[in-house]
């Protein structure tokens, strides 16, 4: 057997030796022989000629691309943990007291929104030589001065930013490093000012990485993320599966020509092994070379506002050494599982396989744990909480999902052996499903998990969805906008409505100023609070049902039972309450403010408050200006609700730019009817683009074991066409051929999608729903793909079909 | 043997090229209705595709192949598809039988390509089963059989249809000597009766015995040995 | 036609007459090294023959050389000699057994003279199979009795057509070995 490794020849002239050497010392040199035969495999592999050869391309293409798949899933803890820690060191939320100093800063944060992308903003302001910097700069921008990040910049210098620079128009001074961003294409800025004063939203820092623990993932947010990473995983794996079957019926008659002259079944076995273990190594090195440039790439993507430092893709450790060995350990076993169903004889391949029935009970197995494991966790799972049993569900769902894969080649297999009848083309596709399904099963099974997933996924999305947007609960179609200055800026009301009112593209104002107030002889620390409200007319009736209303005079809301007793509430006619609330952003022992006593007129009217276009109930006192001074209500905000015109086209940004021009502590929000936090989006579109990439390797491994199943039927294709056989009977043969199991895959899909979904809804407690019109999508989506496979396969069967196969023999 | 007008197929001049390699330079063949005919020559002689040129299967470079007056390369794809579905049958050495379908749905085939319904072409094919005495396996598939067993299907596939020609090439070639016999037996005594004309390619004298005149292709070209002794 | 297969010394050496005069023993040489794997010829043989040849004017004396025997005798063929190989080379051997050796005979005498051994079998497997037809068929029609004793000419003859096709195949380089 020594002979084998060190011949150069041809592929039949190694084995000839085993029958020569086992005499000489048969159990000494079992590992010997093992590795030669291995080594044989290998040899196969890379230089078994033209076949050998592009059978090895094929599966390691296909490796190669699973590969740089799971590198990148490894890879996404330590991007969300990379960025996660900049994050955490360029912040500083103000929780604690900083007293000032040479070494302290005012700051605050003006984020603002720009045609859809968020803006991150701060401004700082040093109170001394040595003021704090934040990452990726090395000194603070001066006032009129500002530090950008490079995508920023790139926005402000170019014309699409036109609008956005009338509202930062600070000097441009520094680029923000790497080490100060999330990602390369973050818009960000810091700002330099001399305009703030401590208070409110303007707090004194003097470091920054100042932040609490950060906020753990949400339980649901978890389960998603769990859900989502072994639904796109699983495709993969099945994916990889797929690809290192790819040629295998000829390997098996190549491994018979090696019995012929001599091999054992376990030798053949042992060199179908190392065959593809040298394909899936092969596949490791493709991974890697796909997997590098790719990070590269990565840098330069911009997906819905997130992206990625190549150097945070750093696959874990040891995730690497488990892909390292896993994947040509498993494709070393799935290879000789192929095998099993296969006898190679010295004269040729015996096929068992469709001969034995598929059994349906054990296909269940997987399908019946895996519910097991998720139906104890049925409405255990809390909205607020953050810990789950992630094992549990991880294996639940994939146990789940295995046991679809499981059972669809018998599905598919009885599906077939029940159709009858149709035209030539159908009888051709479904005989060839009857003799040998688990071909088409195994290319479909991607599809199918994919699906399911998908659907599950999407119920409990829209479920997650539908709950974030009953707590919204704004109006957009009463006000679009509403614009907030805190009492810092010192600007009243009038100043700033007529402010906005003169904005182009904005309709209609309304203008209030809030405060809040406690009864005078209550303790303003821990008595009841009451907002107190100061507008015209126009705005009170947006805030509250009254009939007559005029200057001068002054309402008090209905209480509702659930509120505080009406003894302690300042907000009924006569009572005397406080406007000074005490001031919080000032350090402890400084926060009280002097006493501001008014007396709610006796004369005030019970009203029955309304929501606000925020969705807030109105309540508390609302008086009219000539009634109460609001410069009597330290500490008062102005909030005006901005209705803009949609004909005009960046409405809302002239209104952004008319309140940055209020001050750095104006901000401007979008009313939005739904809303769902920015976390979740993340992750929808990160599923989707998954599912999409999934889809798109399927269809790949589809279209090569089509063209592979076609290079087999050369021959026959060509007499068929001697025979006269249109070729247009053929091709549509090849779609039935396709379409069927992807038909079965996507109706079992849909309705393992749906239970895994209720199931997964049930568990965090939310109501059942299916979105049919996303069910009709992604089922869309799957016929898609048997529509793209055929049609790629289409020029290979025009080109079979040519009479040249009648000549091979 | 000479009268053309009583020709069913005719070919003249035929010259085609694979590559760099000729196949035929220059080949010439007549048939006559219910003439059983034998190509014979040396393998790489240009026999198949005489054959495959003759069924219109591949056009010639050069040259001219009449069926029944009509020209054939002057046909489109689809019409010479069209004929070889009415009026041709094949038998090839192997590899022809649809691994998936029952011997009965192989037979059937021709007759469901030119639009028979399904039922009335299986019991037609069945009743050619019968006659070649392979009724018992008609529900078998291709891989459940033994060769002659599967020739003989391949050839009541070729005379389902009632062809005006079966081309049969090497359909012996992967049968013992009294299975080859068998099939040969059938093929011929069928094809008489029916009026077919059998175009046979083979390199066997006792499969070419059988035929009522042999045609010698030797480089390309064909020598017919009607008149030569 | 007549078939005469014990003619086939006469025509050999009348063939081996054709590419120029030679003398008898010769003439025996050359005949032995060529076809006479088996059995050599006698001088008696040769001498024989070529006094029937001369009767019937297939032959002439070329010339002799002084002091010689019958052997030193030198013959040349006639106008009819040629005309006479022709004939046989071009009439088919009545297909039976054993007729390697005078199949053989042909294709070399075809080859040394510059004739078409192809064209030879061709017309010698036409000849075969008209044969072999009539067997099939009355084997067709036959008892087993017939059946196998049909089966067992046709397997002869098909032998021998194997036997030519291959020697068809190898043409060239005996054409050769021939001529070289």
């Amino acid at each position: 057997m020594t002979g084998a490794t060190s011949a150069p020849a041809g592929p039949l002239d190694g084995p000839s030796a085993p029958e020569a050497a086992p005499e000489a010392a048969p159990e000494a040199h079992w590992l010997r022989r093992w590795v030669a035969d291995l080594a044989m495999g290998a040899r196969f592999a890379l230089g078994g000629g033209r076949e050998g050869w592009t059978r090895t391309v094929l599966t390691s293409a296909g490796v190669g691309l699973g590969v740089a798949v799971l590198l990148l899933a490894t890879s996404v803890p330590h991007m969300l943990g990379a960025r996660e820690s900049r994050d955490q060191a360029r912040e500083n939320h103000g929780a604690t007291e900083t007293e000032k100093s040479d070494r302290s800063a005012l700051y605050t944060y003006t984020d603002t929104e720009y045609r859809g992308s968020d803006v991150r903003g701060r401004t700082l302001q040093p109170e001394g030589s040595d003021p704090p910097v934040p990452p990726g700069l090395s000194e603070l921008p001066g006032p009129g001065e500002m530090a950008v990040s490079p995508a920023l910049k790139e926005l402000l210098d170019s014309a699409d930013g036109e609008l956005l620079r009338e509202r930062l128009p600070g000097r441009i001074t520094a680029t923000i490093a790497d080490e100060g961003l999330l990602d390369p294409v973050e818009l960000t800025y810091y700002a330099g000012s001399d305009q703030l004063t401590h208070g409110g939203a303007v707090f004194r820092v003097d470091k920054f990485a100042e932040v609490s623990e950060p906020a753990p993932i949400p339980a649901l947010l978890l389960l998603l993320i769990i859900v989502i990473c072994v639904v796109l995983l699983l495709p993969v794996a099945a994916f990889v599966g797929a690809a290192v079957r790819f040629g295998g019926d000829r390997r098996d008659r190549r491994l018979a020509a090696l019995r012929l002259v001599g091999a054992d079944s376990r030798m053949t076995k042992r060199v179908a092994a190392g065959e593809a273990a040298t394909g899936s190594l092969l596949g490791l090195a493709v991974g890697a070379a796909i997997f590098l440039p790719l990070r590269q790439l990565l840098g330069e993507v911009n997906l819905w506002g997130i992206g990625t430092f190549p150097a945070d893709v750093r696959p874990s450790a040891g995730l690497v050494v488990l892909i390292a060995f896993g994947v040509p350990v498993g494709a070393v076993l799935v290879s000789l599982l192929a095998l099993r169903g296969v006898i190679i004889e010295p004269l040729g391949v015996v096929r068992n396989a469709g001969v034995r029935r598929r059994r349906l009970w054990w296909r269940l197995l997987p399908l019946v744990a895996g519910l097991a494991l998720l139906v104890p966790l049925l409405d255990g799972l809390e909205t607020g909480q953050t810990s789950v049993e992630t094992y549990q569900i991880a294996a639940g769902v994939t146990l789940v999902l295995i046991g679809v894969n499981a059972l669809l080649p018998w599905l598919v297999e009885s599906a077939a052996r029940r159709l009858r009848g149709g035209g030539l083309s159908v009888q051709l596709a479904v005989r060839r499903l009857q003799l040998d399904s688990g071909t088409a099963s195994r290319a479909v099974s991607g599809i199918t998990v994919a699906v399911a997933g998908a659907v599950a996924l999407q119920m409990l999305f829209s479920a997650v969805v539908d709950d974030q947007q009953r707590h919204t609960g704004q109006s957009p179609e009463r006000a679009e906008m509403l614009v907030t200055v805190p009492a810092t800026a010192q600007l009243s009301e009038p100043e700033v409505t007529a402010g906005l009112a003169e904005t182009r593209g904005v309709k209609q104002v309304f203008g209030q100023t809030t405060g809040y107030a406690v009864r005078a002889d209550q303790n303003p620390d821990d008595g009841a609070v009451d907002s107190v409200t100061v507008a015209d007319c126009a705005t009170l009736r947006e805030l509250a049902k009254m009939g007559s209303c005029e200057n001068g005079d002054v309402f008090v809301t209905e209480r509702s039972p659930q509120e505080e007793p009406e003894s302690v509430t300042g907000a009924k006619p006569g009572a005397e309450v406080n406007l000074a609330m005490p001031d919080y952003s000032r350090p402890e022992g400084k926060q009280q403010r002097e006493p501001v006593l008014w007396k709610v007129p006796e004369d005030a009217r019970t009203v029955k408050g309304r929501t606000d276009p925020m969705g807030v109930a109105s309540e508390g006192i609302l008086a009219t200006p000539a009634a109460l001074d609001v410069s009597r209500m330290p500490g008062a905000s102005v909030d005006v609700y901005v209705r803009t015109d949609d004909g005009v086209a960046d409405a809302k940004e002239f209104v952004r730019n008319t309140a940055a021009a209020v001050g750095p502590t104006a901000t401007a929000i979008s009313l939005k009817a739904t809303s769902t936090t920015a976390q979740f989006r993340a992750v929808e579109r990160g599923l989707y683009a998954g599912a999409t990439g999934i889809l798109l390797l399927i269809g790949a491994s589809m279209v090569v074991s089509t063209l592979e199943q076609l290079r087999e039927r050369k021959r026959l294709l060509s007499v068929l066409v001697a025979f006269g056989t249109r070729r247009s009977t053929l091709a549509w043969s090849v779609l039935w051929q396709t379409a069927l199991p992807v038909l079965v895959g996507l109706a079992l899909a849909a309705v393992a999608g749906v239970g895994l979904g209720t199931v997964l809804l049930r568990m965090s407690a939310l109501p059942f729903a299916v979105d049919w019109g996303n069910l009709a999508g992604v089922t869309v989506l799957g016929g898609l793909l048997v529509v793209l496979v055929a049609v790629v396969s289409m020029p290979a069967l025009w080109r079979l079909m040519r009479p040249d196969g009648l000549r091979t023999e | 043997m000479t009268a053309s007008t009583s020709a069913l197929l005719t070919a003249s001049g035929l010259h085609k090229t694979y590559g760099s390699t000729p196949a035929l330079a220059g080949a010439d063949f007549v048939i006559h209705p219910g003439e059983v005919v034998a190509v014979m020559g040396p393998s790489g002689s240009g026999k198949s595709t005489l054959l495959h040129c003759l069924a219109g299967i591949v056009p010639p470079d050069s040259g001219t192949v009449h069926y029944r007056g009509k020209e054939l390369s002057a046909l489109s794809d689809a019409r010479r598809s069209a004929l070889r579905r009415a009026d041709f049958g094949f038998v090839f050495q192997f590899g022809q039988l649809v691994p998936e379908l029952t011997c009965t749905e192989n037979v059937a085939l021709p007759l469901r390509l030119v639009g028979v319904g399904r039922k009335e072409a299986e019991s037609r094919a069945t009743r050619w089963l019968e006659r070649l005495e392979i009724d018992d396996v008609r529900h078998h598939r291709p891989g459940q059989m033994s060769g002659g067993q599967g020739q003989r299907v391949a050839i009541a596939r070729a005379l389902v249809g009632a062809p005006s020609v079966i081309f049969a090439d090497e359909p012996t070639g992967a049968l013992d000597s009294l299975n080859g016999e068998r099939v040969m037996g059938l093929l011929t005594d069928a094809a008489r009766e029916t009026r077919a004309a059998v175009v046979l390619v083979t390199h066997e004298s006792r499969v070419a015995a059988y035929s009522d005149r042999e045609v010698i292709v030797r480089d390309g070209r064909a020598r017919d040995m009607a008149g030569a002794v | 036609m007549v078939y005469s297969p014990r003619m086939s010394i006469s025509h050999t050496l009348l063939g081996l007459l054709e590419s120029g005069p030679r003398h008898g023993y010769d003439l025996k040489r050359t005949f032995d090294q060529r076809f006479g794997h088996d059995r050599q010829l006698h001088y008696g043989q040769v001498y024989s023959t070529m006094s029937r040849l001369l009767k019937n004017g297939l032959v002439e004396v070329d010339g002799i050389e002084a002091g010689g025997g019958p052997e030193r005798k030198r013959y040349a063929i006639t106008d009819a000699g040629v005309t006479d190989v022709e004939q046989w080379l071009a009439s088919p051997e009545k297909p039976e057994p054993y007729l390697q050796s005078v199949l053989y005979t042909k294709v070399v005498l075809a080859l040394l003279t510059g004739r078409d051994a192809a064209e030879l079998l061709d017309t010698q497997r036409a000849e075969h199979l008209r044969l072999m037809r009539e067997l099939t068929r009355r084997k067709k029609d036959g008892d087993l009795a017939d059946q196998l004793v049909c089966d067992h000419a046709l397997f002869h003859l098909e032998a021998d057509l194997r036997w030519l096709e291959t020697a068809a195949a190898r043409l060239d380089r005996l054409a050769n070995v021939v001529r070289g």
